[in-house]
Protein backbone atom coordinates (compact mmCIF):
# COMPACT_ATOMS: atom_id res chain seq x y z
CA UNK A 1 0.00 0.00 0.00
CA UNK A 2 2.70 2.54 0.92
CA UNK A 3 4.87 1.36 -1.66
CA UNK A 4 2.40 1.61 -4.39
CA UNK A 5 1.12 5.06 -2.92
CA UNK A 6 4.57 6.19 -3.00
CA UNK A 7 5.26 4.33 -6.55
CA UNK A 8 2.25 6.41 -8.17
CA UNK A 9 2.31 9.60 -6.49
CA UNK A 10 5.93 9.99 -7.75
CA UNK A 11 5.16 8.69 -11.02
CA UNK A 12 5.35 11.10 -14.03
CA UNK A 13 2.77 9.26 -15.78
CA UNK A 14 0.00 9.20 -13.25
CA UNK A 15 -2.78 9.46 -13.70
CA UNK A 16 -2.31 6.52 -16.41
CA UNK A 17 -5.25 7.65 -18.43
CA UNK A 18 -7.07 11.15 -18.89
CA UNK A 19 -10.47 10.09 -19.48
CA UNK A 20 -11.68 13.37 -21.23
CA UNK A 21 -8.78 14.26 -24.00
CA UNK A 22 -7.52 17.70 -23.62
CA UNK A 23 -9.41 20.68 -26.20
CA UNK A 24 -7.39 20.21 -29.42
CA UNK A 25 -6.66 22.64 -31.43
CA UNK A 26 -9.67 23.71 -34.10
CA UNK A 27 -9.97 22.10 -37.19
CA UNK A 28 -11.29 23.93 -40.36
CA UNK A 29 -14.15 21.35 -40.88
CA UNK A 30 -15.94 19.08 -39.37
CA UNK A 31 -19.24 17.15 -40.68
CA UNK A 32 -21.56 17.94 -37.27
CA UNK A 33 -20.85 21.05 -35.00
CA UNK A 34 -22.78 20.50 -31.65
CA UNK A 35 -23.47 23.93 -29.95
CA UNK A 36 -23.19 23.06 -26.53
CA UNK A 37 -21.08 20.55 -24.26
CA UNK A 38 -23.89 19.90 -21.81
CA UNK A 39 -25.45 16.47 -21.36
CA UNK A 40 -28.20 16.83 -24.42
CA UNK A 41 -25.01 18.30 -27.24
CA UNK A 42 -22.55 14.91 -25.60
CA UNK A 43 -25.11 11.96 -25.90
CA UNK A 44 -25.91 13.87 -29.07
CA UNK A 45 -22.39 13.22 -30.54
CA UNK A 46 -22.20 9.87 -28.87
CA UNK A 47 -25.32 8.69 -30.87
CA UNK A 48 -24.15 10.16 -33.71
CA UNK A 49 -20.76 8.25 -33.64
CA UNK A 50 -21.43 5.25 -32.44
CA UNK A 51 -24.71 4.28 -34.13
CA UNK A 52 -24.49 6.07 -37.23
CA UNK A 53 -20.61 5.91 -37.67
CA UNK A 54 -20.60 10.20 -37.86
CA UNK A 55 -17.33 10.80 -35.69
CA UNK A 56 -15.73 13.78 -37.49
CA UNK A 57 -17.50 15.76 -34.88
CA UNK A 58 -16.74 19.25 -32.84
CA UNK A 59 -18.65 19.89 -29.52
CA UNK A 60 -18.20 23.63 -28.47
CA UNK A 61 -18.50 24.72 -24.70
CA UNK A 62 -18.13 28.36 -24.08
CA UNK A 63 -17.32 26.95 -20.33
CA UNK A 64 -16.36 23.35 -18.79
CA UNK A 65 -18.10 19.90 -19.93
CA UNK A 66 -21.68 19.66 -18.27
CA UNK A 67 -21.37 23.18 -16.32
CA UNK A 68 -24.44 24.80 -17.65
CA UNK A 69 -27.81 23.85 -16.68
CA UNK A 70 -27.00 19.73 -16.64
CA UNK A 71 -25.11 20.96 -13.32
CA UNK A 72 -28.26 22.53 -12.42
CA UNK A 73 -31.26 20.01 -12.26
CA UNK A 74 -32.55 17.94 -9.85
CA UNK A 75 -32.22 14.87 -11.54
CA UNK A 76 -35.50 13.42 -11.66
CA UNK A 77 -36.29 10.52 -14.40
CA UNK A 78 -39.79 9.42 -14.84
CA UNK A 79 -42.79 9.29 -17.69
CA UNK A 80 -45.69 10.19 -16.27
CA UNK A 81 -47.08 12.98 -18.68
CA UNK A 82 -50.37 13.94 -20.13
CA UNK A 83 -50.07 13.40 -23.65
CA UNK A 84 -49.42 10.36 -25.61
CA UNK A 85 -47.09 11.82 -27.68
CA UNK A 86 -44.77 12.91 -24.61
CA UNK A 87 -45.10 10.03 -22.37
CA UNK A 88 -43.69 7.39 -25.46
CA UNK A 89 -40.82 9.79 -25.67
CA UNK A 90 -40.37 9.63 -22.36
CA UNK A 91 -40.99 6.24 -21.68
CA UNK A 92 -38.32 5.60 -24.16
CA UNK A 93 -35.74 8.08 -22.18
CA UNK A 94 -36.44 5.86 -19.26
CA UNK A 95 -35.79 2.86 -21.05
CA UNK A 96 -32.07 4.15 -22.22
CA UNK A 97 -31.33 5.45 -18.97
CA UNK A 98 -32.19 1.97 -17.40
CA UNK A 99 -29.61 0.34 -19.48
CA UNK A 100 -26.71 3.56 -19.63
CA UNK A 101 -24.54 2.77 -17.02
CA UNK A 102 -23.82 -0.84 -18.30
CA UNK A 103 -23.57 0.78 -21.95
CA UNK A 104 -21.11 3.62 -21.43
CA UNK A 105 -19.45 1.24 -19.05
CA UNK A 106 -19.87 4.28 -15.90
CA UNK A 107 -21.28 4.39 -13.02
CA UNK A 108 -23.81 6.96 -13.15
CA UNK A 109 -25.27 6.35 -9.95
CA UNK A 110 -28.80 5.46 -11.27
CA UNK A 111 -31.23 4.47 -8.36
CA UNK A 112 -35.04 3.54 -9.15
CA UNK A 113 -36.42 5.44 -6.61
CA UNK A 114 -40.31 6.11 -7.39
CA UNK A 115 -42.35 9.01 -7.76
CA UNK A 116 -45.15 10.23 -5.62
CA UNK A 117 -47.31 13.25 -6.68
CA UNK A 118 -49.67 14.71 -4.50
CA UNK A 119 -53.44 15.77 -4.64
CA UNK A 120 -54.75 18.43 -2.15
CA UNK A 121 -57.83 19.11 -4.56
CA UNK A 122 -60.81 17.10 -6.28
CA UNK A 123 -59.90 18.80 -9.67
CA UNK A 124 -56.57 17.62 -9.47
CA UNK A 125 -56.73 13.97 -8.08
CA UNK A 126 -58.71 14.00 -11.56
CA UNK A 127 -55.86 15.24 -13.70
CA UNK A 128 -53.31 12.61 -11.91
CA UNK A 129 -56.01 9.94 -13.08
CA UNK A 130 -55.79 10.65 -16.44
CA UNK A 131 -52.24 11.02 -16.08
CA UNK A 132 -52.22 7.34 -14.19
CA UNK A 133 -54.37 5.77 -17.19
CA UNK A 134 -52.77 7.50 -19.92
CA UNK A 135 -49.51 6.36 -18.89
CA UNK A 136 -51.32 2.99 -18.03
CA UNK A 137 -52.74 2.76 -21.44
CA UNK A 138 -49.39 2.95 -23.03
CA UNK A 139 -47.60 0.33 -20.73
CA UNK A 140 -46.27 2.89 -18.36
CA UNK A 141 -46.23 1.89 -14.79
CA UNK A 142 -48.58 4.37 -12.96
CA UNK A 143 -51.14 3.74 -10.22
CA UNK A 144 -53.51 5.99 -7.60
CA UNK A 145 -53.30 5.53 -4.22
CA UNK A 146 -55.28 6.95 -1.33
CA UNK A 147 -54.50 8.20 1.47
CA UNK A 148 -54.01 4.80 3.21
CA UNK A 149 -51.90 3.81 1.03
CA UNK A 150 -49.36 6.89 0.67
CA UNK A 151 -48.91 6.68 4.62
CA UNK A 152 -47.77 3.52 4.16
CA UNK A 153 -44.93 4.30 1.04
CA UNK A 154 -43.95 7.42 3.21
CA UNK A 155 -44.98 7.55 6.66
CA UNK A 156 -43.22 10.13 7.60
CA UNK A 157 -45.15 12.63 4.95
CA UNK A 158 -47.69 14.97 7.03
CA UNK A 159 -51.26 14.22 4.99
CA UNK A 160 -53.10 16.72 6.74
CA UNK A 161 -51.74 19.91 5.90
CA UNK A 162 -54.05 22.60 6.88
CA UNK A 163 -56.46 23.77 4.09
CA UNK A 164 -54.73 21.44 1.87
CA UNK A 165 -54.71 17.95 2.78
CA UNK A 166 -53.76 15.45 0.61
CA UNK A 167 -56.25 13.75 -1.55
CA UNK A 168 -54.49 11.39 -3.78
CA UNK A 169 -51.16 10.31 -5.02
CA UNK A 170 -50.08 8.98 -8.47
CA UNK A 171 -47.47 6.87 -7.99
CA UNK A 172 -45.10 5.90 -10.52
CA UNK A 173 -42.45 3.49 -8.99
CA UNK A 174 -40.31 3.01 -12.31
CA UNK A 175 -39.20 6.92 -11.36
CA UNK A 176 -35.75 6.93 -11.28
CA UNK A 177 -32.67 9.05 -10.25
CA UNK A 178 -29.18 9.45 -11.44
CA UNK A 179 -25.77 12.00 -11.24
CA UNK A 180 -26.23 14.43 -13.30
CA UNK A 181 -22.21 15.23 -13.78
CA UNK A 182 -21.72 11.28 -14.48
CA UNK A 183 -24.24 11.11 -17.13
CA UNK A 184 -22.32 14.40 -19.07
CA UNK A 185 -18.94 12.90 -18.42
CA UNK A 186 -20.24 9.16 -19.64
CA UNK A 187 -21.20 10.11 -22.64
CA UNK A 188 -18.55 12.60 -23.23
CA UNK A 189 -15.37 9.73 -22.83
CA UNK A 190 -17.12 7.28 -24.72
CA UNK A 191 -18.03 9.23 -27.58
CA UNK A 192 -14.24 11.05 -27.36
CA UNK A 193 -13.10 7.05 -27.54
CA UNK A 194 -14.76 7.49 -30.80
CA UNK A 195 -12.72 10.44 -31.92
CA UNK A 196 -15.29 12.95 -31.13
CA UNK A 197 -13.66 16.48 -30.26
CA UNK A 198 -14.84 18.69 -27.06
CA UNK A 199 -13.84 21.64 -27.16
CA UNK A 200 -13.68 23.47 -23.62
CA UNK A 201 -13.90 26.80 -23.21
CA UNK A 202 -15.02 27.25 -26.89
CA UNK A 203 -17.65 30.17 -27.07
CA UNK A 204 -19.93 30.26 -30.19
CA UNK A 205 -19.85 34.13 -31.00
CA UNK A 206 -21.74 34.12 -34.27
CA UNK A 207 -23.50 32.14 -37.24
CA UNK A 208 -22.72 32.82 -40.69
CA UNK A 209 -25.79 32.27 -43.24
CA UNK A 210 -25.66 32.21 -46.72
CA UNK A 211 -28.16 30.73 -49.12
CA UNK A 212 -30.25 29.27 -46.12
CA UNK A 213 -27.32 27.21 -44.74
CA UNK A 214 -25.23 27.94 -41.69
CA UNK A 215 -21.97 28.27 -43.69
CA UNK A 216 -19.60 28.89 -40.94
CA UNK A 217 -19.05 28.59 -37.04
CA UNK A 218 -17.60 31.66 -35.59
CA UNK A 219 -15.89 31.36 -31.99
CA UNK A 220 -13.42 33.04 -29.82
CA UNK A 221 -10.45 30.20 -30.83
CA UNK A 222 -11.56 30.51 -34.69
CA UNK A 223 -13.82 29.97 -37.77
CA UNK A 224 -14.62 26.41 -38.80
CA UNK A 225 -17.09 25.54 -41.27
CA UNK A 226 -19.47 22.31 -41.26
CA UNK A 227 -21.51 19.90 -42.72
CA UNK A 228 -24.19 20.35 -40.41
CA UNK A 229 -24.79 22.44 -36.91
CA UNK A 230 -26.39 21.82 -34.27
CA UNK A 231 -27.49 24.15 -31.09
CA UNK A 232 -27.88 22.27 -27.70
CA UNK A 233 -27.70 25.03 -25.69
CA UNK A 234 -30.49 25.11 -22.77
CA UNK A 235 -30.73 28.03 -21.20
CA UNK A 236 -29.21 30.03 -24.67
CA UNK A 237 -31.73 28.55 -26.63
CA UNK A 238 -33.00 32.01 -27.94
CA UNK A 239 -29.58 33.72 -27.97
CA UNK A 240 -28.31 31.56 -30.14
CA UNK A 241 -31.09 30.55 -32.72
CA UNK A 242 -30.94 34.84 -33.27
CA UNK A 243 -26.54 34.49 -34.35
CA UNK A 244 -28.90 32.11 -37.24
CA UNK A 245 -31.18 34.74 -37.77
CA UNK A 246 -34.09 32.59 -36.22
CA UNK A 247 -37.01 33.22 -33.39
CA UNK A 248 -38.02 30.46 -31.40
CA UNK A 249 -41.51 29.95 -29.24
CA UNK A 250 -39.17 30.28 -25.84
CA UNK A 251 -38.69 32.51 -23.08
CA UNK A 252 -36.21 31.85 -20.30
CA UNK A 253 -37.03 31.79 -16.54
CA UNK A 254 -34.21 30.72 -13.42
CA UNK A 255 -35.87 27.77 -11.52
CA UNK A 256 -33.64 27.49 -8.11
CA UNK A 257 -33.59 24.59 -5.81
CA UNK A 258 -31.21 24.14 -2.92
CA UNK A 259 -30.07 21.50 -0.77
CA UNK A 260 -30.03 21.09 3.04
CA UNK A 261 -27.32 19.17 5.09
CA UNK A 262 -27.31 15.85 5.05
CA UNK A 263 -29.22 13.30 7.25
CA UNK A 264 -29.77 9.79 7.55
CA UNK A 265 -32.16 8.11 5.02
CA UNK A 266 -35.90 8.22 5.82
CA UNK A 267 -37.03 9.62 2.14
CA UNK A 268 -37.04 7.07 -0.66
CA UNK A 269 -39.69 7.73 -3.05
CA UNK A 270 -39.32 11.29 -4.39
CA UNK A 271 -42.56 13.26 -3.49
CA UNK A 272 -43.46 16.33 -5.33
CA UNK A 273 -46.61 18.29 -4.92
CA UNK A 274 -47.96 20.85 -8.00
CA UNK A 275 -50.14 22.43 -5.80
CA UNK A 276 -47.34 23.37 -3.14
CA UNK A 277 -45.05 24.02 -6.16
CA UNK A 278 -42.47 21.84 -4.73
CA UNK A 279 -40.62 18.71 -5.12
CA UNK A 280 -38.72 16.61 -2.74
CA UNK A 281 -35.87 14.14 -2.84
CA UNK A 282 -33.48 12.56 -0.77
CA UNK A 283 -29.63 12.19 -2.14
CA UNK A 284 -27.81 9.25 -1.70
CA UNK A 285 -25.72 11.58 0.29
CA UNK A 286 -28.49 11.77 2.54
CA UNK A 287 -29.36 15.86 1.40
CA UNK A 288 -32.71 16.87 1.19
CA UNK A 289 -33.07 18.35 -2.82
CA UNK A 290 -35.88 20.82 -2.91
CA UNK A 291 -36.76 22.46 -5.95
CA UNK A 292 -39.58 24.14 -7.99
CA UNK A 293 -39.18 28.03 -7.92
CA UNK A 294 -39.51 29.23 -10.68
CA UNK A 295 -38.81 33.39 -10.65
CA UNK A 296 -42.06 35.19 -11.74
CA UNK A 297 -40.48 37.08 -14.68
CA UNK A 298 -37.76 36.16 -17.26
CA UNK A 299 -34.13 36.35 -16.67
CA UNK A 300 -30.75 35.08 -17.92
CA UNK A 301 -29.34 35.46 -13.92
CA UNK A 302 -28.89 32.44 -11.79
CA UNK A 303 -29.39 34.54 -8.41
CA UNK A 304 -31.20 33.51 -6.00
CA UNK A 305 -33.83 35.21 -4.14
CA UNK A 306 -34.58 35.11 -0.17
CA UNK A 307 -38.67 35.09 -1.36
CA UNK A 308 -38.34 32.24 -3.44
CA UNK A 309 -36.28 30.19 -0.80
CA UNK A 310 -38.58 30.92 1.48
CA UNK A 311 -41.74 29.65 -0.32
CA UNK A 312 -39.91 26.25 -1.20
CA UNK A 313 -38.88 26.25 1.79
CA UNK A 314 -42.23 26.62 3.28
CA UNK A 315 -43.60 24.33 0.92
CA UNK A 316 -41.32 21.17 2.14
CA UNK A 317 -42.46 22.30 5.82
CA UNK A 318 -46.25 21.44 5.41
CA UNK A 319 -45.19 18.16 3.82
CA UNK A 320 -42.58 16.98 6.09
CA UNK A 321 -42.65 19.43 9.39
CA UNK A 322 -39.94 17.99 11.48
CA UNK A 323 -36.91 19.46 9.18
CA UNK A 324 -37.43 22.66 10.03
CA UNK A 325 -34.08 22.50 12.09
CA UNK A 326 -32.75 21.31 9.06
CA UNK A 327 -30.24 24.00 7.48
CA UNK A 328 -29.45 25.05 3.72
CA UNK A 329 -26.65 24.14 2.16
CA UNK A 330 -26.28 25.33 -0.90
CA UNK A 331 -28.78 26.87 -3.59
CA UNK A 332 -28.88 28.07 -6.99
CA UNK A 333 -30.84 28.43 -10.41
CA UNK A 334 -30.56 27.20 -13.41
CA UNK A 335 -32.19 29.13 -16.84
CA UNK A 336 -35.33 27.31 -18.22
CA UNK A 337 -36.64 27.73 -21.76
CA UNK A 338 -39.90 27.36 -21.40
CA UNK A 339 -42.23 26.72 -24.69
CA UNK A 340 -46.43 28.02 -24.71
CA UNK A 341 -47.16 24.00 -24.47
CA UNK A 342 -44.47 23.23 -22.09
CA UNK A 343 -43.13 20.51 -24.80
CA UNK A 344 -39.58 20.67 -26.48
CA UNK A 345 -38.59 22.44 -29.89
CA UNK A 346 -36.05 19.56 -31.77
CA UNK A 347 -35.44 18.70 -35.42
CA UNK A 348 -35.25 20.79 -38.18
CA UNK A 349 -35.26 24.62 -37.92
CA UNK A 350 -36.02 26.49 -40.97
CA UNK A 351 -32.19 27.09 -42.02
CA UNK A 352 -31.32 23.50 -44.31
CA UNK A 353 -28.48 22.29 -42.21
CA UNK A 354 -29.35 24.05 -38.73
CA UNK A 355 -30.62 21.89 -36.36
CA UNK A 356 -32.66 22.46 -32.96
CA UNK A 357 -32.38 20.80 -29.75
CA UNK A 358 -34.06 23.36 -26.92
CA UNK A 359 -37.10 24.42 -25.53
CA UNK A 360 -36.68 21.50 -22.74
CA UNK A 361 -38.43 23.39 -19.78
CA UNK A 362 -37.88 21.60 -16.64
CA UNK A 363 -37.67 18.18 -18.44
CA UNK A 364 -33.99 18.25 -20.20
CA UNK A 365 -32.63 15.85 -17.80
CA UNK A 366 -34.93 13.00 -18.16
CA UNK A 367 -34.67 13.44 -21.77
CA UNK A 368 -30.95 13.69 -22.18
CA UNK A 369 -30.62 9.90 -23.44
CA UNK A 370 -33.59 9.84 -25.96
CA UNK A 371 -33.36 13.37 -27.71
CA UNK A 372 -29.26 12.72 -28.26
CA UNK A 373 -30.68 9.31 -29.93
CA UNK A 374 -33.55 10.58 -32.17
CA UNK A 375 -32.04 13.84 -33.08
CA UNK A 376 -29.01 11.45 -34.26
CA UNK A 377 -31.26 9.40 -35.89
CA UNK A 378 -32.80 12.66 -37.58
CA UNK A 379 -29.87 14.10 -38.86
CA UNK A 380 -27.71 10.79 -39.91
CA UNK A 381 -30.52 9.56 -42.23
CA UNK A 382 -31.64 13.28 -42.77
CA UNK A 383 -35.42 12.10 -41.77
CA UNK A 384 -37.20 13.07 -38.94
CA UNK A 385 -38.34 9.57 -37.13
CA UNK A 386 -41.37 9.81 -35.70
CA UNK A 387 -41.05 9.61 -32.19
CA UNK A 388 -39.97 13.65 -32.31
CA UNK A 389 -42.23 14.33 -35.08
CA UNK A 390 -44.79 16.41 -32.26
CA UNK A 391 -42.21 18.44 -31.05
CA UNK A 392 -41.09 20.14 -34.76
CA UNK A 393 -40.87 23.95 -34.73
CA UNK A 394 -43.63 24.03 -37.04
CA UNK A 395 -46.17 22.79 -35.17
CA UNK A 396 -46.50 26.37 -33.85
CA UNK A 397 -47.42 27.73 -37.63
CA UNK A 398 -50.40 24.77 -37.27
CA UNK A 399 -51.85 25.74 -34.19
CA UNK A 400 -50.62 21.45 -33.11
CA UNK A 401 -49.58 21.75 -29.89
CA UNK A 402 -48.19 19.15 -27.22
CA UNK A 403 -49.93 20.75 -24.38
CA UNK A 404 -47.86 19.49 -21.03
CA UNK A 405 -48.84 22.41 -18.58
CA UNK A 406 -49.22 20.82 -15.48
CA UNK A 407 -47.37 17.79 -15.83
CA UNK A 408 -44.65 19.10 -13.23
CA UNK A 409 -44.67 20.79 -10.18
CA UNK A 410 -42.12 23.30 -10.81
CA UNK A 411 -44.25 26.89 -10.60
CA UNK A 412 -44.37 27.85 -14.24
CA UNK B 1 -39.47 48.46 -8.51
CA UNK B 2 -41.01 52.27 -9.01
CA UNK B 3 -44.37 52.04 -9.80
CA UNK B 4 -45.09 55.53 -12.06
CA UNK B 5 -48.59 55.69 -9.88
CA UNK B 6 -47.64 54.05 -6.26
CA UNK B 7 -43.94 54.91 -5.97
CA UNK B 8 -41.54 51.99 -5.18
CA UNK B 9 -43.44 49.19 -3.92
CA UNK B 10 -42.65 45.76 -3.09
CA UNK B 11 -41.91 43.37 -6.78
CA UNK B 12 -44.22 40.81 -5.08
CA UNK B 13 -46.97 43.23 -5.85
CA UNK B 14 -45.94 43.07 -9.43
CA UNK B 15 -46.78 41.19 -12.64
CA UNK B 16 -44.62 41.09 -15.63
CA UNK B 17 -46.69 40.64 -18.74
CA UNK B 18 -43.86 40.22 -20.99
CA UNK B 19 -42.16 41.76 -23.95
CA UNK B 20 -43.63 45.01 -25.45
CA UNK B 21 -44.93 44.48 -29.42
CA UNK B 22 -46.98 46.07 -32.12
CA UNK B 23 -50.36 44.52 -32.59
CA UNK B 24 -50.98 43.32 -36.02
CA UNK B 25 -54.23 43.82 -37.55
CA UNK B 26 -55.70 40.41 -37.83
CA UNK B 27 -57.36 40.87 -41.07
CA UNK B 28 -54.09 41.87 -42.92
CA UNK B 29 -52.19 39.10 -41.48
CA UNK B 30 -51.30 36.02 -43.06
CA UNK B 31 -51.53 32.66 -41.20
CA UNK B 32 -47.86 32.01 -40.67
CA UNK B 33 -47.63 35.96 -39.68
CA UNK B 34 -50.19 35.58 -37.10
CA UNK B 35 -48.78 32.52 -35.19
CA UNK B 36 -44.90 33.82 -35.30
CA UNK B 37 -46.82 37.20 -33.70
CA UNK B 38 -49.05 34.76 -30.92
CA UNK B 39 -46.26 32.17 -30.19
CA UNK B 40 -42.71 33.34 -30.71
CA UNK B 41 -40.23 35.72 -28.32
CA UNK B 42 -37.52 37.93 -28.63
CA UNK B 43 -36.61 36.62 -25.49
CA UNK B 44 -33.64 38.94 -26.06
CA UNK B 45 -30.73 38.56 -22.89
CA UNK B 46 -30.14 42.01 -22.62
CA UNK B 47 -32.38 45.30 -22.15
CA UNK B 48 -36.33 44.40 -22.79
CA UNK B 49 -38.95 47.18 -23.21
CA UNK B 50 -42.08 45.16 -21.14
CA UNK B 51 -45.58 45.48 -19.85
CA UNK B 52 -46.21 45.30 -16.19
CA UNK B 53 -48.67 45.50 -13.97
CA UNK B 54 -49.32 46.83 -10.46
CA UNK B 55 -52.26 44.22 -9.40
CA UNK B 56 -53.40 46.22 -5.95
CA UNK B 57 -53.94 49.24 -7.96
CA UNK B 58 -54.33 47.49 -11.44
CA UNK B 59 -52.14 50.32 -13.00
CA UNK B 60 -50.77 49.12 -16.25
CA UNK B 61 -47.16 50.20 -17.45
CA UNK B 62 -44.12 50.16 -19.21
CA UNK B 63 -40.71 48.88 -17.62
CA UNK B 64 -37.06 48.77 -19.13
CA UNK B 65 -35.13 46.31 -17.37
CA UNK B 66 -31.93 44.37 -18.32
CA UNK B 67 -32.59 40.42 -18.05
CA UNK B 68 -28.63 39.79 -17.82
CA UNK B 69 -28.22 41.89 -14.60
CA UNK B 70 -31.75 41.77 -12.89
CA UNK B 71 -32.07 45.49 -13.00
CA UNK B 72 -34.93 47.65 -13.33
CA UNK B 73 -33.55 50.49 -15.38
CA UNK B 74 -36.72 52.49 -15.71
CA UNK B 75 -41.09 52.98 -15.82
CA UNK B 76 -43.12 55.00 -17.60
CA UNK B 77 -46.84 55.55 -18.21
CA UNK B 78 -47.78 53.99 -21.16
CA UNK B 79 -48.73 57.33 -23.01
CA UNK B 80 -44.94 57.87 -22.76
CA UNK B 81 -43.88 55.01 -25.05
CA UNK B 82 -41.91 55.90 -27.88
CA UNK B 83 -41.61 52.47 -29.50
CA UNK B 84 -39.17 53.57 -32.63
CA UNK B 85 -36.56 54.73 -29.56
CA UNK B 86 -33.35 52.21 -29.29
CA UNK B 87 -33.21 50.90 -25.65
CA UNK B 88 -30.53 51.79 -23.74
CA UNK B 89 -28.49 50.47 -20.59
Amino acid sequence: MVLALLKYGLSRRYPVREEIPRTPDLKNHYDVVIIGGGGHGVSLAYHLATKHGITNIAILEKGYLGGGNTARNTTVIRSNYITSQSIKFYAASMRLYESLANELDYNLMYSRRGQLTLSHSDGVSRALRLRADSGTFLGERNEILDRQQIKELVPSLNLDIEGRPILKGLWHPDAATARHDAVAWGYAIRACDRGVELHQKTQVTGLTVDRNKVTEVQTNRGNVSAGAVVQCVAGHSSVVAAMAGLRLPIRSFPLQAMVTHPVKPFLNPMVSSTALHCYISQSARGELVIGGGSDPYELYNTRSTLDMKESLAASALEMFPFIGDLKILRQWAGITDMTPDYSPVMGRSPLDNYWLDAGWGTWGFKSTPASGFYLAQAMAEDRVPEMIQPFRLDRFDTFDLVNEMGATAASH
Amino acid sequence: MHCPLNGPRNISEFICYGEFHNHPDPDKTSDKDWAEYVWLANNAAGVVREWWCHTPTNYWFIAERNTVTDEILRTYPSEDLRPSEELRS
